[in-house]
């Protein structure tokens, strides 16, 4: 069995603050992370290979610092990396996002493609549906569980007050949810072997049979407009005394709101 | 340019269309919402407000969605449409979209909406902005202006979609206000003819299981007393059901992510960016830090109380009160305080 | 020269940083207030090979350098000491005599699951009448046809009970001092093997410390290590390597004191102001901080020259003379910065300043250290 898992590297945004006087992002030492539900599809994965033997590659686009996320995957385990960049690929939306890394897939022998529900810098989550889209293949977002039943994969998919047991044939597509489980720590020979062993292959613009007008900004229907940080809000009262004299103070402040 | 090379004619493009999600025959809370928000843009666009619902038996919504601002209703009914599946629900719709052409697609950010709206972008080649915040028509071009939390809430962002039609957003549930319903429907509903290709069914669904929550929608709540990893433990909670017992009906308990993640609540009390966006009468925070995916959820809460031991935790940068202590110590005292309030008020 | 850590170290750095965040930080606590070995910890260490990173991947291992391996006892002991020597104890005491000094047949059927971390390792050399003085064994071998009987007490033996083999010496001839002292493999089912009292100690609470007590203890002939009268060149190229362990050990309880009480000045507040606004608190961290980056460099270097030099005793000693009283130093002060919070169990730096004190003591005193230092200079 094929996986092709995709992944993105993405700012550990739990790590990501804002400077308290101008209000604007500081990203500076902020750590680069495999995003997390990419990092729960690949366990996905690897958990496959491990139970029923699978040959599991990953791709990622993004610039050559991406080398490293993948560079992780290997070292958690995957078979194959493969890192999709080049400069016509930049400034894409989701749908030249999707496009172009539906290009590169179909370059890949697969049965099961598996990417995360969504990046935790844009929480979009259409990369997934609309790498399918274009593949013309079935999708299942959301996934909690996934098992594979001979040529078919059954997948418990999440919604927001029940979830589904879903049966696709194979090929299919699924979005993988971080709680799907808990994914392996990497290894120190995977790690070693990440870097002496194994390579992250660069595919660019030439190696894909991708229209020019799909990809990158130009092939992007959405343009941002305008970004701004989030104008902040006045500074309420906050007192640091005993326990009567808080309780007090939270009562008079629910008066005075007429709440109470 | 679309896929098959045909030049696309903003101007054929008129209308503002909402995805009315519906699961059990019942309506979603964000579906009225968006018909609300859409009558707005509708307004500053000249134009009217249709709302599409796919599913089986659901002729009775269309009165509702009407009462809420549409003027349109297509009721696009088939039996193969009971259970949102993706290919089904994506094909019908694009069908409508490839035939009706409209300007603007709404659809709930939603576990359906989230799947399904990209799947149609994908098919009918146009923009998709995800879970939205803002919408507003740009009074010069009359492009829709959406915006965006991105990097977990740390920045807004402004997204137009100016050279394809139609202009396609996820809109985050809860932040959109429902208008007053008028007493009677007078939107024209449309029987839209529904032909399923044998193939549409690409996956099958072995069983459907319904969790049950005995517990309010916390988006529904008036006062929302919150957890956090403050709480030190699973057990403390009950300091916080306490509470929540004793602002009586329209209250009830959420949780920051942390204890989500720790197995000490459901994940359908979580409020943040990846949990509800939630905007109650009163929001008090107990023992949350206040990460800036948690404050996304809450921080356009009508009055915010945070209550924490870390006097720099960034809770108290969007709390309107704040104080710094011992949740454990300081809540039980306030619920006491908080019973006799509502005791007295209730005599008086 | 490079100062930078390659691409692979510093995703190594991540890995052992994240392991010992989410799986060992947590039990920290507990091991030292309750003297527990965290049998949980070990498994899952085995499970992400953990105690097997410098062996070669035909014998078991990671495959991976000296240097990754200490990295993992430094980030270990940043925020677990006992974590920390567990490791240490096991690679360069336990297993790396097998493979440096092992037959092939030692090495598959002893370094192997050693290195894989089915098999925990130890090392007995020091008894009560022979610590720094090696020479004062008084277990003894006798070579009895197939097999070798030991008679003798080990004692301070890191990981007893816990391990499953132990690097025991013995003396095959009493008449030849160092020279004839051997060392033997010992599986802890032989017949006449066992272990006593187990030690109370004052740091690192949660690694076993015991007493090995060999009572006509058979031990088959191909178990022996190297050559007979070997076992004192054995014992002392395992300690160059062992220093090096203890050395990360030292670094990583010091810059784990020293993380701490960096979060603890910036939100302590005295006199209307944090603790770190003070210069007293500025200059003091400075001082730590700068004792801290010059026993990691001494310890690295000789991590890397445990690979490229064939003699590396000097680098070693050094390494360790400096960490270990870099971390008694920069735990002391910590205490002393956070003051009564430092000096409760509220708080690590008071068990890390109690860990930080074995680092000057074992594998060598600091004295020992100091002979080894002064011996290369004035030779």
């Amino acid at each position: 069995m094929n996986i092709v898992v995709c992944i993105k590297q993405v700012p550990d945004t739990n790590e990501v603050k804002l400077d308290p006087k101008t209000g604007t992002l500081i990203r500076e030492g902020v750590p680069s992370i495999i995003n997390p539900d990419d990092k729960a599809g690949l366990e996905a994965a690897l958990r496959l290979k491990d139970s029923i033997g699978a040959k599991v590659s990953v791709i990622s686009m993004g610039p050559p610092q991406a080398d490293v996320a993948l560079r992780e995957a290997l070292a958690m385990g995957a078979d194959e990396a493969i890192l999709i960049t080049d400069r016509a690929f930049g400034g894409a939306d989701t749908w030249a996002t999707s496009s172009t890394l539906a290009s590169a897939v179909k370059k890949l022998p697969f049965d099961l493609i598996i990417t995360g529900r969504q990046a935790i810098d844009g929480d979009t989550a259409q990369v997934g549906p609309q790498i399918a889209e274009h593949l013309h293949l079935p999708n299942i977002s959301y996934a909690e569980e996934i098992k594979v039943e001979g040529d078919s994969i059954v997948v418990k998919r999440q919604y927001e007050d029940r979830y589904h047991i879903i049966k696709a044939k194979m090929p299919c597509l699924i979005t993988a949810l971080a709680e799907l489980n808990e994914p392996r720590y990497m290894t120190p020979m995977g790690i070693w072997d990440a870097y002496h062993e194994k390579e992250v292959k660069i595919w660019t613009l030439e190696d894909l049979d991708v229209d020019r007008s799909n990809i990158g900004l130009k092939g992007s229907p959405t343009r941002v407009w305008k970004s701004f940080t989030k104008p902040l809000k006045a500074a309420g009262t906050v007192v640091n005394t005993d326990v009567q004299d808080s309780v007090e103070f939270l009562m008079d402040s629910l008066r005075s709101k007429f709440v109470l | 340019m679309t896929e098959s090379g045909d030049t696309m004619n903003i101007q054929d493009y008129k209308g503002v269309f909402v995805f009315a999600q519906q699961e059990d025959n019942k309506l979603a809370g964000v579906s009225l919402e968006l018909v609300g928000k859409a009558k707005e843009l509708a307004k500053d666009l000249e134009t009217e407000v249709t709302a599409v619902v796919l599913g089986s038996e659901i002729g009775d919504m269309a009165k509702k969605l009407g009462r809420y601002g549409a003027d349109n209703v297509i009721l696009a009914d088939d039996p193969g449409l009971k259970v949102y599946m993706t290919e089904p629900y994506a094909h019908v719709l694009t069908q409508i979209i490839q035939e009706k052409k409209p300007e603007i697609v709404l659809y709930g950010a939603t576990a359906i909406g989230r799947d399904l709206a990209p799947r149609v972008s994908a098919r009918v080649h146009t923009g998709l902005t995800a879970d939205c915040t803002g919408l507003e028509v740009d009074p010069e071009t009359k492009n829709l202006r959406m915006t965006r939390p991105a990097f977990g809430g740390n920045i807004m962002a402004t997204i137009i979609c100016p050279e394809f039609r139609p202009q396609m957003a996820t809109v985050r549930p809860g932040v959109m206000q429902r208008i007053h319903p008028a007493g009677e429907s007078s939107a024209k509903v449309e029987n839209y003819k529904v032909e399923l290709p044998e193939e549409s069914f690409n996956v099958e669904i072995l069983d459907i299981v319904k969790k049950v929550s005995d517990k309010m929608d916390i988006q529904d709540a008036k006062v929302l007393v919150s957890g956090g990893r403050g709480m030190g433990c699973p057990e403390n909670f009950q300091l916080l059901e306490d509470l929540a017992a004793a602002f009586g009906n329209g209250a009830t308990v959420s949780s920051s992510r942390a204890c989500v993640d720790a197995g000490w609540v459901e994940k359908d009390r979580q409020v943040g960016q990846t949990g509800k966006t939630v905007r109650p009468n009163l929001y008090i925070a107990c023992g949350i830090s206040g990460a800036i995916q948690h404050l996304a959820g809450m921080e356009d809460s009508d009055l915010i109380i945070a209550i924490n031991k870390d006097e720099y935790a960034p809770i108290f940068e969007v709390a309107d009160y704040g104080v710094v202590g011992d949740v454990t110590k300081i809540l039980p005292a306030f619920t006491e305080q908080v019973k006799r309030a509502i005791a007295e008020k209730n005599e008086s | 020269m490079d100062f930078t850590l390659s691409k692979e170290h510093q995703m190594l750095r991540t890995l052992f940083r994240d392991f010992a965040e989410n799986e060992v930080k947590p039990l920290a606590e507990e091991l030292d207030e309750e003297e527990r070995f965290p049998v949980e910890t070990v498994e899952k260490m085995k499970k992400y090979g953990f105690l097997g990173i410098p062996f070669p991947k035909e014998y078991g291992g990671q495959g991976c350098d000296t240097l990754s391996y200490i990295m993992c006892v430094e980030e270990l002991s940043k925020v677990c000491g006992t974590t920390g020597v567990i490791v240490s104890a096991h690679t360069s005491l336990g297993s790396n005599p097998i493979k440096q000094f092992g037959t092939e047949e030692q090495k598959q059927k002893y370094l192997v699951p050693l290195a894989k971390g089915e098999k925990i390792g130890a090392f007995g050399l020091t008894e009560a009448g022979a610590g720094t003085d090696a020479s004062g064994q008084q277990t003894k071998a006798v070579l009895e046809g197939d097999h070798y009987v030991l008679n003798g007490t080990k004692i301070f033996i890191t990981n007893a009970g816990y391990a499953d083999t132990y690097i025991i010496f013995a003396m095959t001839d009493k008449s030849k001092g160092n020279h004839g002292i051997s060392a033997f493999i010992v599986e802890k089912d032989f017949p006449g093997f066992s272990v006593g009292k187990k030690e109370r100690k004052m740091g690192i609470r949660g690694s076993a410390t015991a007493e090995l007590i060999m009572e006509n203890c058979i031990v088959p002939k191909e178990n022996l290590l190297g050559k007979e009268g070997q076992g004192f060149k054995i014992a002392m190229a395992t300690l160059d390597g062992g220093r090096i362990g203890i050395a990360a050990q030292a670094l990583g309880i010091a810059e784990g004191a020293f993380n701490e009480t960096v979060a603890y000045v910036k939100e302590r507040k005295q006199f209307g102001k944090p603790l770190s606004k003070f210069q007293n608190t500025q200059f003091v961290l400075a001082d730590l901080k700068a004792r801290i980056d010059a026993a990691q460099l001494l310890v690295y270097r000789a991590a890397i020259a445990k690979d490229t030099m064939d003699r590396f005793s000097v680098e070693s000693a050094t390494a360790k003379l400096v960490a270990a009283e870099t971390a008694m130093e920069v735990t002391t002060k910590c205490v002393q910065l956070m003051g009564g919070y430092g000096y409760t169990r509220e708080y690590p730096v008071e068990r890390m300043m109690r860990d930080a004190k074995i680092t000057e003591i074992y594998e060598g005193t600091s004295e020992v250290q100091r002979m080894v230092i002064s011996g290369a200079v004035l030779k």
